[in-house]
């Protein structure tokens, strides 16, 4: 069946378009500075539309932040070649046995926007998104495992290290809060 | 559960990822190890703390107005003949493949024809030796079997006997939805079954070799038989059968 464009252009700014906030986020997250994020949530649109005739139900966030995780994926490649390497395999089993420092309810509450922010901005690109589509996306494994192209058990585990890590870090910073 | 297998399921279980069963068995365990509830305190209190508004980038609205304008000279540069193209494509795909379809149809035809054929005479040589009813008569002078069959088919099959492969006997058979004469051949302890019937056209077929199940076949077609045979004898050895007949 052949969609007009007009009308190609109008679905897809029904269906995909509300997931804006969405894509900037992630490419926000990704690329770690708002004018590349904005970059890059545009080039993804543009390329999200251009396949958009190939988009067969589903759910459009989850299309369009797969869309998203690519096109950052690859402006990163291009712009920050000397970004940490991917995790380690053995380091992935362990994080699932690591059973990280408790750095207490009453601290975390207290940890600040800007010090979570920098937590998060530290971690491995790869730990970094699946935190991100977990925590502020609200996406189940399944859907991290569809946008980010890796088996279930590798977003677990991914994320098992990524808190491990946000709870190191985060503790130093208020150990070093108290005591300057 | 215990506290290690507890451990490698913490994640999934704060992200209510695990089925029923597995959570209450958390919870239950929960009650009874302070260990395993301070890290599940400790993991949801960073859940809360870092699902907070302040660290959500949403899309500036220029970034909106931005990409809804590049969206629309997309939209407009998309070239009109591609379009054309498609359009014919999604009309003649199918239609060439319906062609391709009609043409090879015969083809495929035959050979499921043939292959369906194959299995019916493999079954029949099977059940000839499973059932002890090799033969109807059993004879080694073809003369004695030939006439046998009169009266009994609507077709005469031709009989004969070969140095080193003596016939034994024939019988009725049933293949392919018609009658067959089935003749019975020794080959040393090897039993070959051929069998015939009349062939649909006059044209001869040279031999063709099969194998089925482990058992190999030749078919060939002479002067208006069709001719099938099959043993558990060697491919060399009844190819040189078939060329016999042939002679």
């Amino acid at each position: 069946m052949v969609v007009d464009e007009a009308d190609k252009l109008k679905t897809f700014e029904q269906t995909v378009l509300p997931h804006l906030d969405a894509a900037h986020n992630l490419a926000r997250w990704l690329t770690g500075n708002d004018h590349d994020a904005q970059d890059v949530t545009q080039d993804a649109c543009v390329r999200a539309f251009r396949y958009f005739g190939g988009f067969r139900g589903g759910d459009p966030r989850a299309w369009l932040l797969t869309i998203v995780r690519n096109t950052s994926h690859t402006w990163l490649r291009q712009n920050r070649p000397h970004s940490p390497p991917a995790e380690d395999p053995s380091d992935a089993l362990l994080a699932v046995e690591d059973t990280a420092p408790d750095p207490g309810a009453a601290l975390l509450k207290n940890a600040s926007a800007t010090a979570l922010r920098a937590a998060i901005a530290e971690l491995p690109v790869e730990f970094r998104e699946a935190i991100v589509l977990r925590e502020l996306e609200g996406l189940s494994y399944k859907e991290i495992s569809a946008v980010a192209d890796v088996p279930i058990g590798t977003v677990m585990s991914r994320l098992a290290r990524a808190r491990s890590l946000l709870q190191r870090r985060l503790l130093a910073q208020t150990l070093v809060e108290d005591h300057p | 559960m215990n506290c290690p297998e507890v451990k490698t399921l913490l994640h999934p279980f704060i992200d209510g990822e695990l089925d029923l069963v597995r959570t209450l068995e958390i919870e239950r365990h929960q009650h009874s190890c302070s260990e395993c509830t301070r890290a599940v305190q400790g993991l949801q209190s960073l859940r809360t703390a870092i699902k907070r508004d302040e660290l959500h980038f949403p899309a500036p609205a220029s970034l909106c107005r931005d990409i809804r304008s590049a969206l629309r000279a997309e939209s407009k540069s998309t070239p009109k003949p591609t379009r054309n193209v498609f359009r014919w494509l999604a009309f003649a795909t199918p239609a060439v493949a319906v062609l391709v379809l009609a043409l090879l149809y015969p083809f495929w035809l035959a050979a499921s024809h043939d292959s369906r054929l194959a299995d019916e005479i493999t079954a029949g040589h099977v059940r000839s030796l499973m059932a002890g009813h090799l033969m109807d008569v059993a004879s080694t002078d073809q003369h004695t079997v030939k006439p046998w069959f009169d009266g009994k088919i609507d077709f005469a099959p031709p009989v004969r006997d070969f140095e080193g492969f003596p016939l034994i006997g024939g019988r009725l058979d049933y293949v392919g939805g018609h009658a067959a004469a089935a003749l019975v051949y020794h080959r040393q302890k090897h039993v070959i079954n051929v069998f015939i019937w009349p062939a649909a056209g006059d044209a001869s077929q040279a031999p063709k070799a099969l194998i089925r199940r482990g058992y190999n076949l030749v078919r060939w077609s002479t002067s208006g038989m069709e001719f099938w045979a099959v043993s558990d004898l060697n491919s060399a050895e009844l190819s040189e059968f078939a060329l016999q007949w042939r002679k």
